[in-house]
């Protein structure tokens, strides 16, 4: 039951998830429809509590037993709390039954997504800029014909990307533009059937049963 | 020097120098806005899931009466809670094996159409693809490319006659691919940290228009 009733539901709707592009009947395709923006949307809605429910009881523990660091899980678990609170019942425009605004400033959480959660997301990822350019001045040396072969590509699409290379090579945006376009198509569409395939495979193995770490176990 | 006047705005730029503090290294400033950073993110996944998913698509019409037959589906999403109750934990696999079914099984012909016919397609040369001669010629380099780097990842028979040169050309094609995609992405997080910059003495400074 614990692991027969998994893999026929997985069967079942693999199979549910297949059928409108094999019957393009009307009734199939507003079935899938239905299924797709209705039933799977809510079900999948409900898997945030995974995440979110991961992330309290990892911190709650460090917390607990004082790991290293454990004060600043405090902040996740009270941002995280307060963040909840303001929008469930703020609302995501301010329009809520709780209040998001005090003599004309305001906290409602979209106002907070803009001013926090987006400047600290984009400068995290700004920050990779240096790291990858610490890592690539470590790992990349012409030591062979296609080590300098990437290089070299590498180099020509950061210099054909900024305005200043046309000023010194008119014609290096266009074959940074050409590399892009040809070469990279090329190997990426080489690889793209190799990893479709790929997904293809797991996608049967999955369906059939035949791959079961989702399970968690086998208990 | 204009400098912001706007609390928002002083906030964004703390939370800013906060993350930038790293470059020099690690520090309790720049943990603090890190496990900031994954508080609000989940508080605001909450709320959205809440505002655009749950409510009108659950929510809103079982309490107006109408699709009661909701009602189960939204206990079978609840099957997840029991993942942190050891004794019926085994009842998660019930909402996962719906989605992940359905991902599966979607993905079967989509992957079949997008990734193999579609790019075949492409890839194939026909008289229409010489109406212009540049475009003909890439096309055939296209179609050389494809076939090296496929020939590359082709690990059943040794690598020996034509597959040898064959093979050499897809790691050609591999290598110039890499390095384009490899400075492409360093371009989008330069873009990313003029961004910020910009924030910083524009916005927050007004030390440049």
């Amino acid at each position: 039951m614990k692991i027969r009733l998994p893999l026929i539901l997985v069967l079942v709707t693999g199979i549910v998830g297949a059928l409108p592009f094999i019957i393009p009947h009307g009734i199939a395709q507003s079935f899938d429809n239905e299924f797709r923006n209705s039933i799977l949307r809510i079900i999948a809605a409900f898997s945030l509590v995974l995440g979110v429910g991961s992330i309290v009881r990892h911190h709650t523990y460090k917390i607990k037993w004082k790991r290293e660091n454990w004060q600043y899980s405090w902040i996740l678990l009270i941002s995280l709390v307060i963040t909840s609170i303001i929008g469930l019942f703020g609302g995501i425009e301010g329009t809520g039954a709780l209040p998001t605004s005090v003599r004309g400033f305001s906290f409602d959480i979209q106002t907070i997504f803009v001013y926090m959660a987006i400047p600290l997301g984009a400068t995290m990822f700004a920050m990779l800029s240096f790291f990858m350019a610490s890592a690539a001045y470590r790992a990349f040396r012409a030591r062979n014909f296609e080590a300098t072969l990437l290089l070299i590509a590498a180099f020509i699409m950061m210099l054909g990307s900024v305005p200043l290379s046309s000023y010194i090579f008119p014609r290096l945006p266009g074959f940074a533009e050409w590399i892009l376009t040809v070469p990279n198509t090329a190997a990426k569409r080489g690889m793209g059937f190799g990893i479709a395939l790929g997904s293809l495979a797991t996608s049967l193995k999955i369906i059939l049963g035949i791959e079961r770490g989702w399970l968690g176990g086998t208990k | 020097m204009n400098v912001a006047t706007n609390p928002w705005i002083w906030v964004s730029a703390i939370l800013t120098l906060g993350i930038f503090s790293f470059l020099y290294k690690e520090n309790p400033f720049y943990r603090v806005c890190e496990h900031l950073f994954v508080g609000i993110s989940n508080g605001y996944s909450i709320t959205f899931v809440w505002h655009r998913v749950l409510m009108p698509a659950l929510i809103d019409p079982v309490a107006q009466g109408q699709r009661l037959w909701l009602i189960p589906i939204a206990i079978v999403g609840a099957l997840y809670f029991t993942r942190f109750i050891p004794k019926v934990s085994w009842l998660v696999r019930i909402p996962i094996a719906i989605v992940m079914g359905y991902g599966a099984g979607a993905s079967i012909p989509r992957a079949i159409d997008a990734s193999i016919v579609q790019q075949v397609r492409a890839t194939i040369i026909t008289r229409s693809t010489f109406e212009s001669v540049y475009n003909g010629i890439w096309a055939v380099v296209i179609l050389v490319g494809v076939i090296a780097t496929i020939s590359y990842f082709f690990f059943s028979r040794e690598r020996k006659g034509i597959f040898k040169p064959l093979s050499y050309t897809g790691i050609i094609f591999i290598m110039l691919g890499f390095g384009a995609s490899f400075g492409y992405t360093v371009m989008a997080r330069i873009s990313l940290l003029i961004g910020r910059l910009t924030f910083l003495l524009r916005d927050w400074l007004g030390l440049i228009r």
